[in-house]
């Protein structure tokens, strides 16, 4: 069974490998090659599940040794993975989401004519995404943390030829660059801790715990803090948020799968998956609890303010992260409750994105919501797959937003005194304002007066349902929005299920399940009417208000790019305009100098000779005198 | 006696610069044929040394050794330890690339034109920089070392002024006043050096009584060679300096962005992937063997000089508007991660640096190559002359893109591991240095995406419409580039092995140990 | 008679030949004062040799005449082609050689 595991990378990236290398003669079939591949890995995928299930619950680690990778005295690095159940949970919303999307492509891309190479981008994210999520230590964990940044890259800047796509797919690498750096740092520091820094070791078990308990507490809490720096990164995460929003320049599938399903996810992986380290450091805790908070009232206010459809979900996106990293941040209280949002947000925002994509798909690519309106009677199965999915992130009971949501809010409180309260609150209030900004994307999209116009070549958009192949991977999407939450809470399996990586804790909540619930309750009802009184009540203005100075700021995604802009961009542009000057001046100055006066020095210096035979002679004659002066004051001395 | 297989990898591309200098004028191409030819024999000897080397035998193995100099102690000694053997190897590897990728740099010019390009000279020139380098790899006496060391600078010197772009953004007079600078800035600058490190070899042999590395280093080590402690840091610093300008370090890093902005692409190569090497191969052998005292003495404002180089050669490559100044700063960045790397004085730091000398140079010369069939074909090296290129040529921004992506350490591929090592071994005893030295992977994200988005993104522009994508010839010498790229970065053992036990061995000269991890350490 | 009296015939000649080497511009002046310069040697030697006895003077000065005949016969040849090339024997034209 272990040497499955390999195979499960194996699969996407011989496909990335042969739609790269394959050359044109592949165009006609490349796009089937990758959708069979990640399927192939999916299925490799339900068959180790099945077998983890066949094990007993403490029984259910596999692992497999590759090769050696880095071998240096002292230094030690393998490509060795290891599937537990957490990585388990990982690899299936990976390829399941991944070859639903790689089915809906085939028909989202039917018209571009590079799909071939986009289907090998895309077979690169699943492979280094799944590399991500099985390395068995930190620095292969690292290679797949980069290697999904690339695919991100690439398919970002996939519409290679509009500047905006290009640059926003340069800003997303270099943010996750800044993350990254953290998690590079952070292995050092655990080298040089531990002398080592496979997961095996360092985190132990829950019955054997790691030798990460065993360094100081501030050495942990550094460690702690630079992970969550990577996980800001990756995760876009206040500070390091401002790539996604840009990053829906991207083709819409890629939006889904990457920029809210998984990839954004693998912050919220790497906390989880150190929690022996963050449990360990309490103040390290705290900030990460801070910064879900932060981001998930962040990405909300972002997300209620933008009129492009991909980045009021990209908004969205952040905010629910926020939530998972808040709960990662709780500790035990939360790690289970983070991943199942992730498992479930990974369904209904994949479904949601599709949604949108499929939108678009009608509108001649249109991503305005003032240009969309009344799309329900044109797009019934995108309507109501969207609508389901609606329900599902606002937390409409029984659906599996409600499930997941709640929890969390409950974690958060149980984290007990005033950070529970506040921390609860944020958690309670960003809940109101995610009701808020999901009515007004539903209203502003599927309900009201058409509001579209010819676009710039004057074509009138028809819209129409999307083809088989979109459809049909956002109603298995649809279904998993519906009954993954029910599913996972009744009977406690997936607590159950991930409890022995996890651990589990319920805390001291000041505040009875049943408050929470009918508390949850009463802000999305409040959330849903005011959306209903601003956009379903009267007719959306085509032309966007001007909006108060908080609708403007977070129009601008609340003046963080400006801010980037101003003291990062501009600043590192006249530093590096001053450093080429410093150097062409200064530094190879003082060589040309030392060469220019030389020069000067000899062209002065042969003056003298000025080719005149008696000026010469003079100075013979000088130089003799001079001479018989000096020999005979020696002797006369 | 058996056959000296040290001297035969110097020889044959030796005769074989001979040889195609030679060649009739008319038979051009007879001339590049040959030259490949012999780099590719000698390629086929390099790799036989490197079988024939055994990482757990004797430290410097397939040794020669004969009296030159009588009167001086001077001999002709050759011996690789697996540091030596390795960059034999990558010099080798290299040079059937660059010969290949420059095949018609040195062509004539179009009938009519009063400049005639000697292309037996070219080719000539190319073989005898590569004799002289793998000598100054393989030699183990000192006076040899110096020899080769600065004879070297002489082809150099004759291929960087002798050759430019075919094109050039402000017409062939201004192009031949320029390269003429470079190369005289290049000439003097190492020359400069050398002098310098003259002296220090004549100081070392007053002191020692003799050339030979072994014979020092063993006498230094059971100290039976005892210097007084100005006496070793002033030879030290001798040897530094020619190194240090070789390798470049700031602030002497000056010369390099002109000799590779205004040499063609393949010399460009030439120059930081192979040349370049020595400086730091010898900062490891001479320097750390011979002066271990002194170089502990010195590390300190060497490690702050290899982080200056590391953070103001990125900030720099980001300012630059010449796509081949851009790669040349980048280079001056790598170059400091190696020094850090080698002064870290720990096990990863210095196989690190051994590794990242083999990997920077295999991922320069594909950035660079591909920069140069790029430059090639619209004849300006300014990036603000391109854009859409993509879109034209996808095969050429493909491979581009990899050698971006190799510049800028990305996790699987070859220049990733070394580099990381490096960081390690750093922060394992200096930690604000390696957190400092890792900002220079954020920066060379940017100067290399932003390249990349400049010339190959963006809207297609005119002038570049009509773009060929890579021809057979620049495929052939791009792919297997980029293979070793991505073999290194997943399997970088066979490599590691040589390197370690040479490693340690100079680890023990200077009598260093590596830290121990914290909580081994408190137990 | 004091052969001191001799040096001071000597340094006398000597002088006069120098200052006509630094002033005069025409070439075979010029050369003319040297030969008188080596004359004025010759004498001074010879002189020595007297005072002190022995004939290493004597032969110091037989050697100068044959250098300073050799001298004359390359020095004229040179002044009679400069003269043809330039139509002047004037040292101070021929400057061609300076920088």
């Amino acid at each position: 069974m272990e040497n499955l595991i390999a195979l499960l990378i194996a699969a996407p990236l011989l496909g990335a490998a042969v739609l790269l290398c394959g050359g044109r003669r592949l165009d006609a079939v490349g796009h089937w090659i990758g959708t069979v591949l990640a399927a192939v890995s999916f299925v490799i995928g339900v068959v180790l599940f099945a077998d983890l299930l066949g094990r007993s619950a403490d029984d259910r680690t596999l692992t497999q040794h590759l090769w050696s990778w880095i071998p240096v005295e002292g230094f030690k690095a393998d490509v060795a993975f290891q599937l537990d159940q957490l990585s388990m949970t990982f690899v299936l919303l990976i390829t399941g989401v991944g070859s639903l999307i790689h089915l809906y492509s085939v028909g989202y891309m039917e018209h571009d004519e590079r799909r071939r190479r986009f289907f090998g981008y895309l077979n690169l994210f699943l492979a280094a995404m799944l590399l991500l999520v099985l390395a068995d230590n930190y620095l292969l964990l690292y290679v797949g943390w980069e290697g999904v940044g690339l695919a991100s890259y690439l398919l970002i800047g996939f519409w290679q030829h509009k500047p905006s796509a290009a640059t926003a797919a340069k800003k997303a690498f270099l943010v996750n660059r800044v993350g990254d750096m953290g998690l590079s740092i952070a292995v050092m520091l655990m080298f040089t801790t531990f002398g080592t820094f496979a997961f095996a070791p360092l985190l132990g078990t829950q019955e054997e715990p790691g030798i990460a308990g065993d360094a100081s507490e501030g050495t942990l809490t550094g460690i702690a803090l630079l992970l969550l720096l990577a996980a800001c990164g990756k995760s876009a995460q206040v500070p390091l948020q401002s790539w996604l929003g840009d990053a829906m320049e991207g083709p819409t599938p890629v939006s889904a799968l990457i920029h809210a399903a998984t990839m954004v996810t693998a912050g919220v992986y790497l906390i989880v998956r150190s929690g022996a380290i963050f449990n360990a450091a309490p103040d390290a805790q705290l900030v990460v609890t801070v910064v879900g908070a932060v981001t998930l009232l962040f990405g909300a206010i972002v997300g209620c303010a933008k009129d492009d459809i991909k980045k009021a979900l990209a908004g969205s996106t952040m905010s629910q992260i926020g939530y998972m990293v808040l709960a990662a941040g709780l500790g035990p209280i939360g790690y289970v409750w983070a991943i199942m949002h992730l498992v479930t947000h990974g369904f209904f925002k994949a479904g949601l994105f599709l949604g949108a994509g499929s939108v678009m798909h009608g509108m001649n690519d249109e991503v305005d919501m003032r240009r969309y309106g009344g799309l329900r009677k044109y797009m019934p199965i995108t309507f109501v797959t969207f609508g389901l999915g609606y329900l599902a992130i606002i937390g409409f009971p029984g659906l599996s937003g409600f499930f997941s949501k709640d929890k969390i809010i409950e974690a958060a409180f149980a984290k007990g005194g005033t950070e529970g309260w506040i921390l609860g609150g944020a958690a309670l209030l960003g809940a109101a304002i995610t009701a808020y900004y999901m009515t007004r994307v539903m209203l502003m999209t599927f309900f009201g007066e058409k509001r579209w116009q010819p676009d710039a070549d004057g074509h009138e958009p028809h819209p129409h349902e999307s083809p088989r192949s979109m459809t049909i991977p956002m109603i298995v999407l649809a279904f998993g929005s519906v009954f993954a939450g029910a599913f996972f809470t009744i009977g406690d399996r997936f607590l159950n299920w991930l409890e022995p990586v996890t651990g589990d804790d319920h805390g001291h909540s000041p505040l009875s399940a049943t408050t929470v619930t009918l508390a949850t309750m009463v802000v999305l009802v409040v959330g849903v009417a005011i959306a209903y009184g601003q956009y379903g009540r009267r007719p959306v203005p085509v032309v966007a208000p001007r909006g108060s100075m908080l609708t403007r700021a977070a129009r601008r995604d609340l003046l963080q790019d400006d801010f980037n802009h101003v003291v990062l961009v501009r600043g590192g542009e006249h530093l590096t305009r001053s450093l080429v000057y410093v150097d062409h001046t200064l530094v190879d100055g003082v060589v040309n100098g030392t060469a220019a006066s030389v020069g000067g020095l000899s062209g002065r210096m042969r003056r003298v000779q000025n080719g005149f035979v008696r000026s010469y002679a003079v100075s013979m004659f000088g130089g003799a005198a001079i001479l018989i002066a000096a020999t005979l004051l020696m002797r006369a001395v | 006696m058996s056959f000296p297989l040290l001297t035969a990898t110097a020889v044959l591309p030796a005769i074989g610069a001979v040889a195609t200098a030679a060649v009739p004028a008319a038979k051009r191409d007879a001339a590049k044929w040959l030259a490949l030819l012999v780099s590719l024999a000698t390629l086929v000897l390099a790799v036989v040394v490197l079988v024939r080397f055994d990482p757990d035998g004797a430290r410097y193995q397939l040794t020669e050794s004969h009296a030159w100099i009588k009167d001086f102690g001077v001999r002709y000694e050759l011996g690789v330890d697996g540091i030596g053997a390795v960059l034999v190897a990558l010099t080798a590897l290299l040079i059937p690339f660059i010969v290949l990728a420059g095949w018609h740099d040195a062509d004539p010019m179009e009938t009519g034109s009063r400049r005639w390009r000697p292309t037996q000279g070219f080719f000539a020139l190319i073989l005898a920089v590569e004799a002289m380098v793998i000598l100054s790899f393989e030699a183990t006496d000192v006076f040899l070392f110096y020899i080769f060391f600065e004879a070297m600078l002489i082809p150099m010197y004759f291929l960087i002024g002798g050759f430019g772009d075919r094109a050039h953004e402000h017409g062939e007079e201004v192009a031949s006043t320029q390269r003429s600078y470079a190369a005289v800035k290049f000439l003097l600058y190492n020359l400069v050096g050398g002098l310098i490190m003259l002296a220090a070899v004549i100081g070392l042999y007053v002191v020692a009584g003799n050339f030979s590395l072994q014979e020092i280093a063993e006498a230094r080590a059971n100290g039976s060679l005892d210097m007084a402690t100005d006496t070793e840091r002033w030879l030290f610093l001798g040897f530094f300096f020619a190194f240090a300008v070789k390798a470049p370090l700031w602030p002497l890093h000056t010369w390099l962005p002109n000799a590779m902005g205004e040499a063609t692409a393949p010399v460009a190569v030439l120059i930081t992937a192979v040349v370049d090497k020595v400086g730091t191969f010898a900062m490891l052998r001479f320097c750390l063997q011979l002066f271990p005292e002194a170089s502990k003495w010195a590390t300190p404002v060497i490690l702050v000089l290899a982080l200056i180089s590391i953070i103001y050669g990125a900030l720099l490559a980001v300012g630059q508007r010449d796509i081949k100044r851009l790669v040349a700063y980048a280079s001056i960045s790598h170059f400091g991660f190696i020094i850090l790397g080698i002064f870290a004085m720990t096990s990863q730091g210095q196989s690190g640096a051994t590794l990242y000398m083999v990997n920077h140079g295999i991922s320069t010369a594909a950035l660079m190559l591909v920069a140069g069939f790029l430059i090639s074909r619209r004849g300006s090296r300014l990036i603000a002359d391109y854009g859409g290129v993509q879109k034209v040529a996808p095969v050429l921004a493909g491979t581009f893109l990899i050698g971006g992506l190799a510049t800028l350490s990305l996790p699987g591929l070859a220049p990733f591991v070394s580099e990381f090592l490096v960081l390690v071994g750093t922060f394992a005893r200096y930690p604000a240095i390696g957190i400092i030295a890792t900002f220079g992977i954020v920066l060379a994200a940017l100067y290399t995406l932003v390249l990349y988005q400049r010339t190959m993104t963006g809207p297609v522009k005119t002038e570049v419409a009509k773009m060929p994508d890579l021809r057979a010839r620049e495929l052939v010498v791009v792919a297997p580039l980029v293979v070793l790229l991505i073999f290194l970065g997943v399997y970088p053992k066979p490599v590691t092995d040589i390197v370690n036990p040479a490693v340690q061995q100079t680890m023990s000269d200077v009598q260093k140990k590596d830290p121990q991890p914290e909580v081994e350490a408190a137990k | 008679m004091n052969p001191v009296n001799y040096l001071y015939l000597a340094a006398l000649l000597f002088t006069i030949g120098a200052t006509g080497v630094l002033i005069r511009r025409n070439a075979i002046v010029v050369f003319m004062c040297i030969e008188l310069m080596l004359n004025a040697c010759n004498l001074a030697f010879v002189a020595f040799s007297r005072m002190h006895g022995n004939l290493d003077g004597q032969i110091i000065a037989f050697f100068t005449m044959v250098v300073a005949a050799a001298e004359v016969v390359v020095g004229l040849a040179i002044i009679v082609s400069l003269f043809r090339t330039r139509h002047s024997a004037s040292v101070d034209d021929a400057s061609l050689m300076k920088l």
